[in-house]
């Protein structure tokens, strides 16, 4: 192990829900424990994992989504109706607590202090008015360019 | 078997088993023994997997009445 290359993982996060969120910061915080370098490029609705304004209220929709548990059977048609996001979110939410599971800002606390690296996608700060004040502390802001030089090196490259 | 160290995880899921032992391996001295308890089927691969990528070596896994036992030798 003395002088060998680290290994490295590069994840685009590009989903905003409270269930896509966690998918990357469970590899992230895993694989620092096991001496893996990570970076992870926050783009487009995968932005608001990052966003303090935004990060502790992530949501779940059961709209098209029919693989979502429900108590009692549920044509998925009803998850237009008012507060039928607020009632999935808060059953997944509950979903989460039941295995003791870190909310996201306490996930991305552990995987920020373990030094992933976490990149925030220009364009989609300026796309939807997104500040560099908005986001996490530790956060840093590129493009493409800086990501792929990243994701070149690595050994495994995630798309989330 | 004795260890100088207990981590208790039981009640946890993946990826918190693993979070635990990394933070508790790092508060024990190079050879010394630490004892993790766990409720996630998980953690039997999990820390197989762990041990064997991070160099420490996983001495004993036991599983008495759904709760997994592990014994782990700080290598690394």
């Amino acid at each position: 192990m003395e002088e060998k290359k680290k290994k490295r993982m590069a994840i685009i996060a590009s989903k905003g829900t409270l269930d896509m969120a966690y998918p990357p910061l469970v590899l992230a915080s895993t694989a620092i424990t096991m001496d893996v370098e990570v970076g992870i490029f926050f783009t487009l609705y995968g932005m608001d994992i990052v966003n303090k304004r935004k990060y502790g209220s992530l949501k779940v929709a059961p709209i098209a989504n029919p693989a979502m548990p429900s108590p009692v059977p549920f044509p998925n048609i009803l998850g237009v109706l008012p507060g039928m996001t607020a009632m999935g979110t808060m059953m997944m939410k509950g979903m989460i607590k039941k295995i003791n599971w870190p909310t996201i800002p306490e996930f991305l606390k552990t995987c920020i202090d373990g030094g992933v690296r976490m990149i925030a996608c220009s364009p989609t700060m300026e796309m939807t008015g997104v500040k560099k004040e908005d986001l996490v502390k530790g956060v840093e802001v590129a493009g493409a360019a800086e990501f792929l030089d990243f994701a070149l090196e690595a050994d495994i490259s995630l798309f989330v | 078997m004795n260890s100088d160290k207990i981590v208790d995880c039981k009640g946890l899921f993946c990826p918190m088993p693993v979070v635990g032992l990394n933070k508790a391996i790092k508060e024990i001295e190079m050879g010394q023994i630490l004892e993790v308890l766990a409720t996630d089927p998980a953690s039997v691969p999990d820390f197989r997997a762990w041990t064997m990528r991070t160099g420490n070596e996983l001495l004993e896994s036991k599983e008495e009445k759904g709760v997994y036992k592990f014994f782990i030798r700080k290598t690394k």
